[in-house]
């Protein structure tokens, strides 16, 4: 199982937990398996073409996935992943 | 008081919420800004007005996002801006001006105006604890902020910073956070505890507030000029806020009558080693690619911009440039600008003067072009940008002969 961290504009979707346990062998399914579990959470994170949205960032195991494979990042047993807003920070 | 703040809207999808402790749409992600009521502000902004205000940026309260007046950071902001003759002969520029906020109070760095109004927002929010990311600048500013508030203090700091910068912090006994990774590193963990921690966060869940102080660094420049705008600004990115923030002040100015017509390009500057916006500017892309920074110019080593996307928007709009300089042209620079206008800027003001100079090269900039260039920090806080290119003092014995000995060739010449 990967333990996913969620954002707090999404955790009314998540019954208010911040940590979930979902199974998937990338970030991709990660975040398919997050909506059939949690309804409401892939349309938010994803746009309508099916990328994630532009404001949103994800890490694996707080690594930014655009460093690594995108949503094609391979996941494996104790892996965490992050969905962080991408607006904080800076000047 | 006026009551001018209206909302928080979604710069995205409009969607509006109440004025509180939130940054981000629950939608879409997309930034929530302070939207106010510039009817309600026009009927009581006027150059006179500000022009009898306080000697700070305070002078400006109509268009900035607190509810009273018992402010925290009485006196920031207001800094000289100074008419560069010599710098702008050397680069062929008649009209070059400098915004020093090297000389900004208390810490020495514009982030004294954003906190000011963050901490004075978070206050009125009843927040006792405040917290920050930084890169060095905003960590100082937040701690002697908090220190003279008598606010509780964390602040988060990359782990290779200058040591003048984490020193800056330390004397005001905060607690300092030193996170083994880079500035992006330390902002993705901070946005996590400020999901845990009813803390107010300056930049994350107040930055709707906090980022609105970036917009005096353009009030000031048109008071400053005799309320007109300039031809061309020069403003160094790390996370892009700063840029989108003076042309958001300029417009501002404009929509109340404050100032004419603005027609003012503004350009972005970036360290090579650091370069997101930049890039995707040359490369003619409306999005940037996160990098690992490697730079000298740690205050602007932010590789994943949150504000990336619209300090490129506002690029285009306003028909500005963006480049980015060499570590070797950042130290020049710094050296060039103190020794012509005896302002020792940090490696920050190194990366704007560098672009500066590439800008005017690139015939971007012109010699009648009233432009005014952003100092945004001290270069005595990254003094070891630039020790070992200095030189040494001559040393002597405290003795009469010696001095003419060994000045004695330039005293006969």
């Amino acid at each position: 199982m990967i333990k996913v961290r969620i954002p707090t504009p999404l955790r009314p979707m998540t019954g208010g937990k911040s940590e979930v346990e979902i199974a998937g062998k990338t970030v991709s399914e990660i975040i398919e398996n997050l909506g059939s579990a949690h309804p409401g959470i892939k349309e938010r994170v994803y746009d309508e073409q099916g990328e994630v949205r532009r404001f949103i960032n994800i890490y694996v195991n707080e690594e930014d996935i655009r460093f690594l494979t995108g949503k094609d990042t391979p996941l494996k047993d104790g892996d965490e992943v992050s969905i962080i807003p991408a607006i904080a920070g800076g000047t | 008081m006026i009551k001018k703040m209206l909302a928080l809207v979604c710069r995205e999808c409009g969607k509006e919420y109440p004025t509180q402790d939130i940054h981000v749409c629950e939608l879409c992600f997309g930034p929530l800004e302070v939207k106010y009521d510039y009817a309600a502000i026009k009927q009581v902004m006027t150059r006179e007005k500000v022009a009898s205000g306080p000697h700070s940026l305070w002078r400006y309260i109509d268009l900035l996002p607190v509810e009273g007046t018992n402010f925290i950071g009485l006196h920031a902001g207001f800094t000289p801006l100074v008419h560069a003759k010599n710098l702008g002969a050397f680069l062929g520029l008649d009209n070059l001006y400098i915004k020093n906020d090297c000389v900004n109070h208390p810490t020495l760095s514009f982030k004294d105006r954003v906190v000011a109004i963050a901490l004075t927002r978070a206050r009125e929010l009843g927040f006792e604890t405040v917290a920050c990311a930084s890169t060095g600048n905003l960590a100082n500013s937040v701690s002697a902020h908090a220190a003279s508030a008598g606010m509780k203090c964390y602040v988060f700091i990359p782990g290779d910073l200058e040591a003048a910068k984490v020193l800056g912090n330390l004397i005001y006994r905060p607690n300092v956070v030193e996170i083994e990774g880079n500035y992006d590193d330390v902002n993705r963990l901070c946005s996590e505890i400020a999901g845990e921690r009813h803390w107010a966060f300056v930049n994350i869940n107040i930055r709707p507030y906090y980022a609105e102080g970036s917009k005096t660094l353009a009030f000031e420049t048109v008071e400053q000029l005799g309320w007109r705008a300039p031809d061309q600004v020069v403003v160094p990115m790390a996370s892009g806020s700063l840029l989108t923030k003076i042309w958001k002040g300029l417009k501002e100015f404009e929509k109340l009558g404050l100032v004419d017509a603005v027609k003012t390009k503004v350009n972005g500057a970036q360290a090579e080693g650091c370069s997101p916006i930049a890039t995707a500017f040359r490369e003619n892309r409306d999005f940037f690619k996160p990098v690992k920074p490697h730079t000298i110019a740690k205050s602007l080593a932010i590789g994943n911009p949150a504000d990336g996307y619209y300090a490129l928007k506002t690029a285009a709009e306003s028909q500005g440039a963006m480049d980015a300089v060499t570590d070797d042209e950042i130290v020049e620079s710094i050296k060039l600008l103190a020794q012509t206008e005896g302002i020792f800027a940090e490696t920050a003001g190194g990366v704007t003067i560098g672009v500066l100079r590439k800008l005017v090269k690139q015939g971007r900039i012109q010699k009648n072009d009233v432009t005014v260039a952003y100092i945004t920090g001290n270069g005595l806080k990254t003094q070891e940008a630039v020790v070992d290119s200095v030189g040494r003092p001559i040393r002597i014995p405290p003795s009469l002969s010696h001095f003419i000995k060994t000045f004695a060739i330039e005293e006969s010449a």
